[in-house]
């Protein structure tokens, strides 16, 4: 697709390349195929029912349902602060705005432990925030609003790493232009701005929505595990497995699983429309 | 992460000046606000926890013999992933890169599965091929090696979560490389060994470095898959996310907040230099 084949390149004689080609699949078999064969295989192992019956636990729907909550609230807020970060990082100069885009990088660095034992600090019965609001009757830690508030921490760079680059190779040309001909800001945003960054924006949220769905480690210190109502889908998915309730953790787990591969699918697709977009007319032609 | 490589290279070209596009203010506060709430405000409640110690009480804690041990456990195990995926992931950048095979844009659209799958999905799945009777553990228990609750399984949960940064920094240069210097090479007779060696690995190196680099920030901080496989044995087996996780079980605040912080600082560092190397690779890239 990219070069056409020379002699002049080196690893292009057969053996080299199919026996490299031949360790790289064996490889991505044994890291990455297998793996995934044996979720969904454990997830079957005790059969179609008893699958169902996991599946339709009261305890793995209350988890299932918190975690469709968790991200129902958590990507909409990212979602925002993406846009809104990138927009001011790549239309205006400003001091400290290479600190902004370092800062955005944080919540990748630390480790998730970390990032929960930080909100319990501050928010818990003995943070100086936390025994305020205690005074108050308002419990954020160990409880919906502490797992939402970790979550968004945990995810908050996703979208707007995703435009970032994006915004910036493309230029402001097009929205001053609008601007000139006299754009309002929505009407600029809606009509020029969104088109070019739609599916970059896309694939900011799936990836959004697959890790605050599948957060653990943060959310395990600041929820409680109480079960039925402060377990998460990944955390029901550890509970089932110390009950050594393998099958069902895995069913759970199947899941996951599921919403991952989903992930990996808008991905690809995205990255196929882009390459459409780049190849000349000429050449789509000839390719179809 | 990794997009930064690609991103910020355009930067410069941006012109400053007089602000055409409107919503500076708007998005100034709202990424403010948003930056200060959710990333820097907790912060605050680890300072104050840990300021409340005197300095013996936090030396006698972040040296702790059993913390001592998973500091090192961790390091070990960090440092042994991201050198497999080092080469590992060269090797899977070079064969999607170079080659075209049948089921390329399946694997291609797979090396991002560890990103995609919840950590706690991959820690019981590593942790049911590698024990003993597992599709992994029965083979290898016959050779006689043992992975699950030992260190080695520690290892082997990092490189899973970490395996994506290396072939997703490798690759985007990898595909950039103008062909000249390697044409040139090997029509003057050079050995592909050779040119690999010292023409397309001294253009790589700087790429391969930060997905190593970013792999082990990675890994450091890895939590879910770890602590399924590892056996979380004190002084053996206990990476130093699971130390903070402990002490928080035990009430002790004070402890968990102390080594939080060590880890914070670590991974803080890291970061600005990972992101100090690719500034400057960048400038020396584009600069010419």
């Amino acid at each position: 697709m990219s070069r056409t084949q020379s002699t002049l390149r080196i690893g292009d004689q057969p053996w080299v390349k199919w026996s490299l080609i031949g360790l790289a699949l064996t490889l991505t078999l044994l890291l990455l195929v297998i793996p995934l064969v044996l979720i969904f295989a454990q997830a079957f192992s005790a059969g179609p029912g008893s699958l169902w019956s996991n599946l339709t636990d009261t305890y793995t729907l209350a988890a299932i349902g918190l975690t469709l909550f968790v991200a129902a609230l958590t990507v909409p807020l990212n979602l925002v602060f993406g846009v809104f970060l990138a927009w001011l990082v790549t239309r205006f100069e400003f001091p400290g705005r290479k600190v902004l885009i370092t800062l955005i990088d944080i919540p990748f660095a630390v480790s998730p432990v970390v990032a929960g034992l930080l909100y319990l600090l501050l928010y818990g019965s003995n943070g100086w925030l936390g025994g305020w609001l205690a005074d108050k009757d308002i419990q954020l830690m160990f409880a919906w609003p502490g797992i939402v508030m970790v979550t968004v921490f945990v995810t908050c760079p996703f979208v707007a790493r995703e435009l970032i680059p994006l915004m910036q190779q493309q230029g402001r040309d097009e929205e001053e232009a609008a601007v000139v001909l006299g754009a309002s800001g929505w009407q600029l945003f809606r009509k020029v701005t969104l088109p070019n960054i739609q599916w970059a924006l896309l694939y900011g949220v799936v990836l959004t929505n697959a890790r605050a769905v599948g957060e653990f480690g943060a959310v395990s210190v600041v929820s409680g595990n109480i079960r039925g109502e402060t377990n998460t889908l990944p955390l029901h998915v550890e509970l089932l497995y110390q009950d050594y309730n393998v099958a069902g953790a895995f069913t759970s787990a199947s899941l996951l699983a599921c919403i991952a591969l989903l992930t990996l699918l808008v991905k690809s697709f995205i990255e196929w429309r882009q390459a459409r977009q780049r190849m000349p007319v000429s050449d789509q032609s000839d390719s179809i | 992460m990794s997009r930064n490589l690609v991103g910020f290279a355009s930067a410069s070209q941006n012109k400053p000046g007089k602000r055409v596009l409107p919503g500076f203010a708007l998005s100034l506060g709202i990424s403010l606000l948003f930056i200060g709430l959710i990333l820097l405000l907790p912060l605050t409640g680890l300072i104050m926890q840990t300021s409340g110690m005197s300095l013996a009480e936090y030396w006698a804690v972040i040296t702790d013999e059993r913390v001592v041990s998973s500091y090192k456990v961790t390091l070990w195990a960090a440092a042994i992933a991201s050198l497999f995926n080092g080469v590992v992931g060269l090797l899977l950048a070079w064969v999607l890169v170079r080659y075209e095979f049948w089921g390329k844009p399946l694997v291609d659209a797979l090396m991002d599965l560890p990103f995609a799958l919840p950590t706690a999905v991959a820690g019981i799945t590593l942790a049911a091929l590698f024990s003993e009777g597992g599709w992994y553990g029965q083979f290898l228990t016959a050779l006689g090696i043992k992975v699950a609750f030992t260190p080695l399984g520690i290892v082997v949960a990092m490189s899973f979560t970490s395996l994506p940064f290396v072939v997703r920094t490798v690759q985007p240069v990898l595909e950039d490389l103008a062909p000249e210097d390697e044409e040139a090479a090997v029509s003057m007779g050079a050995g592909d060994w050779t040119v690999f060696r010292r023409i397309l690995f001294p253009a790589l190196w700087p790429a391969l470095m930060s997905g190593v680099a970013l792999s082990f920030t990675r890994s450091l901080g890895e939590f879910g898959a770890v602590i399924f496989i590892a056996g979380n044995m004190p002084y053996v087996s206990e990476i130093t996310s699971l130390m903070i996780f402990v002490r928080l079980q035990e009430y002790d605040y004070a402890a968990a907040s102390a080594i939080a912080s060590v880890v914070l600082m670590a991974s803080l560092v890291l970061l600005l230099a990972i992101n100090l190397w690719q500034a400057r690779y960048l400038r020396r890239l584009h600069g010419r």
